[in-house]
């Protein structure tokens, strides 16, 4: 007989007393498909250990892991932020990106792709275009998955970055008034944020559209159920003086199914230091990147802009979450 | 005519199904692709009064008995229904249909953009709020009522 011999993370990371141990529990070997699949206590915990690494930096709490990125979908920051985070924290990263994605899994079953993945590695990462991806890999793989977006579903990961951000820069959500703008049919960020927002619960929402791009209904009808205070508009000048937080997303041409739609409402949207004037002194505003027209470069240089923040806290959160995942306490 | 008069003429041979959701006897019967040119004798009677449900359907064929399979189908679009058998003018069986949770395999998802097109795999709908709307649990894409009963007539494919 041996003997397994437990030693916590907290002791690992020197983090007694900082980190309720009961909470991590709760992530180990999680299955990360969408937001709603996590409490609050788990974003908390998320967010306190990536306090941690930005104070104290990283350390090798999972050497000897391995990490598999399977992006069926192009993606560099998000590929990216998950491989820097696992090398920070010792790991390493095997996997592909979808220029190799088409010869990888040619004349292969998707499930058969995971399954190989799977074997080779303790973690996935999954991107893919069509929605329900991640959860089919997930119900295939021993090991837990994490939905780094399934076609126009969900992207979980980002939403925490999301709200790490706005934390981080507001101190709390729940006295906020916030404008979500842009593609709210098409951008799985959104559906992700907006379910983040029903654990976290701003004072309002507002879902700033074009009429062709609106919350489809089972979102609308799944945030209405759970109690988010939400208003639609059409036009960001109607609301933007009451505004906390600006959240603006890309439209994405190869959501559309037909080009013409596209070609109508790729500028309806946009961001400029000139539509800024009238907004509240300390308004941020975010973007998940990149971008393409809908926030011009003007608004970088105002102190409303809060996105490259945003974006700089990607790697610190992934790796806050790899580790409570692979913790292994 | 009263309300009684409309419900208690009795059949002697076949199935009544009674508390269908009220608006719903209609598309029971297409469930069941009975059109109405099989020649068995039917009665619909829609939106009568009921003590269960404020309104309700109910629906008696006259020599025609159904499946489990059928019952099942029933469960999914009327699922506060009774079934009962008749034989001889008698009750000889009452089945109490029960929404499943989760309907597998039966529909397929209609969104062209969910996994479980491209694998070619089963998928499964959770059943929200009793038989009046459904979800994919792959790609959350949620089913109305009416498209619900598009795509179960669409899986039972033609009429034999
Ligand atoms: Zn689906």
């Amino acid at each position: 007989m041996f003997k397994l011999i437990k030693i916590s993370i907290n002791e690992i990371l020197g983090l007694e007393g900082v980190i309720m141990s009961d909470g991590f529990k709760g992530l180990s070997g999680k299955d990360i498909i969408s937001v709603l699949d996590l409490s609050k206590e788990d974003f908390e915990n998320i967010f306190k250990l990536a306090d941690e690494y930005r104070v104290n930096g990283y350390r090798d709490v999972l050497r000897g892991r391995v990490l598999s990125v399977a992006f069926f979908e192009p993606s560099t920051r998000t590929r990216l932020s998950f491989e820097s985070a696992m090398h920070r924290l010792g790991g390493s990263v095997i996997g592909f990106s979808s220029e190799e994605a088409t010869s990888v899994a040619k004349g292969e079953k998707f499930i058969d792709t995971v399954r190989m993945l799977d074997s080779y590695s303790d973690v996935i990462v999954i991107r893919h275009k069509f929605e329900g991806a991640a959860k089919l890999a997930a119900e295939v793989a021993e090991h837990p998955v994490i939905n780094a977006g399934d076609g126009r579903n969900e992207h979980p990961t980002q939403a925490m970055i999301d709200i790490y951000t706005i934390l981080k820069l507001k101190s709390n959500v729940s006295n906020l008034i916030i404008g979500v703008m842009g593609d709210l049919k098409y951008a799985r960020v959104v559906n992700s944020l907006l379910y983040a927002f029903t654990i976290f619960k701003p004072k309002k929402v507002y879902l700033i559209s074009h009429p062709l791009l609106k919350l489809r209904d089972e979102a609308k009808k799944f945030i209405a159920s759970q109690g988010l205070n939400f208003e639609e508009v059409s036009d960001i000048n109607l609301v933007l003086n009451e505004l906390d937080v600006l959240y603006v997303t890309r439209v994405q041409k190869e959501r559309f199914p037909d080009p013409i739609e596209y070609e109508k409402v790729k500028n309806a949207y946009k961001l400029t230091a000139d539509v800024l004037r009238k907004c509240k002194e300390d308004l941020i505003i975010l973007h998940p990147l990149p971008r393409v027209d809908e926030l011009e470069r003007s608004v970088d240089s105002t102190k409303h802009a809060a996105y490259f923040k945003q974006a700089s806290l990607g790697v610190p959160l992934r790796a806050a979450l790899l580790t409570l995942i692979l913790g292994g306490y | 005519m009263s309300v009684r008069e409309l419900i208690v003429s009795k059949i002697k041979d076949g199935t009544v199904i009674d508390h269908i959701p009220s608006g719903r006897a209609l598309d029971v019967l297409k469930v069941l692709r009975i059109s109405g040119s099989e020649n068995f004798r039917i009665a619909i009677v829609m939106n009568v009064e009921s003590s269960k449900l404020n309104k309700k359907d109910i629906v008696k064929i006259e020599g025609r008995f159904l499946s489990k399979d059928e019952t099942d189908i029933i469960a999914l679009i009327a699922p506060t229904a009774t079934i009962n058998i008749i034989k001889n003018f008698e009750v000889v069986e009452k089945r109490k249909v029960s929404t499943p949770r989760v309907i597998s395999g039966l529909i397929k998802c209609p969104n062209v953009t969910c996994i479980t097109k491209h694998e070619g795999i089963e998928t499964t709908f959770e059943v929200l709020s009793a038989g009046l709307r459904a979800r994919c649990i792959y790609c959350n894409t949620e089913l109305s009522y009416p498209e619900f009963v598009e795509l179960i007539l669409k899986q039972l494919g033609p009429k034999k």
